[in-house]
């Protein structure tokens, strides 16, 4: 390496550390790329908010959807939402404050829309994102209208599923900041 | 024995005469020893008068370490929807080794292809970046040693009865790793951050589509987004190609296979924040968003599954200690069920948010004890009995057990799980 060429590589680094010093700032390249258009897409838009934001448009109502429980459900949430393998769905509003407390969907979960997020998302298990939006909408109608939170004859869409008040909607108490 | 070495030293004389033919006579045949004549050799273990196995392009642990493994308790209907513990009873020190992390899954090992992966952030942002995997290595990386701990760790403590498991079978969803990769807050500054945003979305490119919302307040401030576990990548089942690691804060919100932050105004009410990861109080409300795991400890040996093999005896007792609010400051051993304690030695370096091994030399007589250890941290929390736990959170919480964890030592040295004296 040439003498003019070491003393220019120490200038350099030497410049590099004193603008790092200068800015505390961390010296990098950004390389992050424009992604406005995968933004919009539907793939990317998954999330659900509790004001329905993002909810498909569909319609499904209670008749149908207990017979895509029958078909999609029972085996491990049980013929009727609960005393399967996997976690109880139905009944047992008003038990939080008992002895025997439990957490249903109808009973626990604050928002009817995470009940659509969750189903779509993650149900049925070794099938994520096989059911369509209105078969999501029935099932959601039928879990919901075994405990009296709709009426059985709602067709359930995405412009009154946010309006579903749930019973347990004020029962959480946020801890943070703590 | 004596076969063996007969057999290797025909192997060396052939090798030796197939030199001489090659090297065309200018190797000398080795003067003959009778080894026999030194009188030792076969008093020597086979290991220094063999060769050993060849070289490994992927290191494994001995085979006589077969035993130590993470146990599995997986949904037998949905196998992918489970926990595996780590063996917190069977390791040393503070790193746990990567194939012994602990695994939380809710639906199975995704296997994503590092060249197709792409993390998004979006939504509350000047403008939304994608960032693929080459991309991110160019990024200036920081490393954190840190505990990752499940919401759920330690639930058996709720039950009425104590569990008799081994403590890594109770207590080891909980690991600790060194973790490496970009800090978060650089990446989010490259988007740049509405001033209105105050969450962030987190989703997981697995199998559950795995959402849940994180303050910002903390991805600006330690969290990172893991690319590296222990030095190597991170392993498929702790989330590669990449993971967020939020130092002190419960497993849940260290999103695995991460694809997408996206800032918003609001926490999105994913079920995994409000149904799971929520703790029921006896008045029938929940704390929600408890995200800090707090401080607590246990002992390790002796444990349940050990024994006390001399009587008298001396017995090193030896545990670990974490809090997610910063460093431990304290670790204090009971061996009366915790009428009285004496400090036990923290090993250092002591970390921040990190696992500390301590450690305290016990004389045992044969005396029927109850063994204990509890921890405080550097903001003076100190962790609870279990008395005091359920007095404040009920039985039914579910989440965040940190109770101290009582051991008792039989006459015999037999160790079972207790909850303190049986009065």
């Amino acid at each position: 390496m040439s003498t003019a060429m070491t003393s220019n590589l120490i200038i350099s680094i030497a410049l590099l550390i004193f603008s790092s010093l200068c800015h505390a700032d961390i010296v990098y390249q950004p390389l992050g790329k424009p992604a406005a258009d995968i933004s919009k897409q539907s793939e990317w838009n998954l999330t659900i908010s509790p004001d329905g934001k993002n909810l498909p448009e569909g319609t499904g109502n209670a008749a149908q959807g207990a017979k895509i429980f029958a078909l999609q459900c029972a085996a491990c949430h049980g013929p009727e939402g609960v005393g399967g393998s996997a976690d109880p769905v139905i009944g047992e509003v008003g038990s939080l404050a008992s002895e025997y407390p439990e957490k249903t969907v109808n009973s626990y979960w604050p928002y009817a829309t995470t009940l659509f997020d969750y189903i779509r998302r993650a149900m049925p298990i070794d099938r994520p994102f096989s059911l369509s939006a209105d078969e999501v909408y029935a099932l959601s109608a039928y879990i919901l209208s075994q405990d009296g939170i709709i009426d059985a004859e709602l067709d359930l869409t995405e412009k009154n599923l946010p309006q579903v008040t749930m019973p347990n909607r004020d029962g959480f108490i946020s801890i943070y900041p703590d | 024995m004596n076969d063996v070495t007969t057999q290797s030293r025909r192997k060396f004389l052939k090798k030796a005469a197939l030199g001489s033919a090659f090297a065309g006579g200018a190797f000398s045949l080795p003067v003959l020893t009778h080894s026999e004549e030194l009188g030792f050799p076969e008093n020597l273990p086979e290991s220094m008068r063999v060769p050993g196995a060849d070289f490994s392009n992927y290191g494994q642990p001995s085979e006589h370490e077969q035993g130590v493994i993470r146990w599995i308790s997986a949904n037998p209907a949905a196998p992918g929807n489970g926990v595996s513990w780590t063996p917190l009873h069977d390791l040393q020190g503070t790193i746990t080794p990567n194939g012994l992390h602990y695994e939380r899954h809710h639906n199975g090992v995704p296997e994503i292809d590092p060249a197709k992966h792409i993390l998004l952030i979006d939504g509350m942002v000047d403008k939304p970046l994608s960032f693929d995997v080459k991309s991110l290595m160019r990024y200036p990386m920081v490393s954190r040693t840190c505990f990752i701990e499940c919401g759920g760790n330690s639930n058996s403590g709720w039950r009425s009865n104590p569990i008799q498991s081994k403590v890594g079978y109770a207590h080891g969803l909980v690991s600790n790793a060194e973790w490496s990769g970009v800090p978060l807050k650089l990446l989010l500054k490259e988007a740049g951050i509405r001033p209105d945003a105050k969450w962030v979305i987190a989703e997981g490119a697995d199998g559950s589509s795995l959402n849940i919302s994180i303050p910002l307040e903390k991805l600006l401030d330690d969290a990172i987004l893991a690319l590296y576990q222990n030095g190597e990548r991170i392993r498929p089942e702790n989330g590669y190609p990449m993971r967020l690691v939020l130092p002190g804060w419960e497993g849940i919100l260290n999103v695995k296979w991460l694809r997408q932050l996206r800032l918003t105004d609001q926490p999105a009410m994913s079920r995994d924040e409000t149904s799971q990861y929520t703790e029921l109080m006896p008045d029938g409300t929940a704390r929600q968003f408890t995200f800090i795991n707090e401080a607590k400890s246990l002992i390790t040996s002796p444990s349940l599954g050990m024994m006390l093999p001399d009587n008298p005896g001396v017995y090193q007792i030896s545990g670990l200690a974490w809090s997610g609010r910063g460093k431990i400051t304290r670790v204090e051993i009971s061996a009366d069920g915790g009428d009285t304690w004496v400090d036990a030695e923290l090993q250092g370096p002591v970390l921040d948010k990190a696992f500390t091994r301590f450690c305290l030399p016990w004389k045992w007589q044969g005396e029927y004890a109850i063994l204990q250890s509890r921890s405080t941290d550097e903001t003076g929390y100190v962790q609870p009995d279990r008395e005091t736990l359920i007095k404040n959170r009920g039985k039914h919480g579910f989440f965040h057990y940190n109770a101290i964890v009582s051991w008792e030592i039989t006459e015999e040295g037999d160790i079972n799980h207790v909850y303190g004296y049986d009065f």
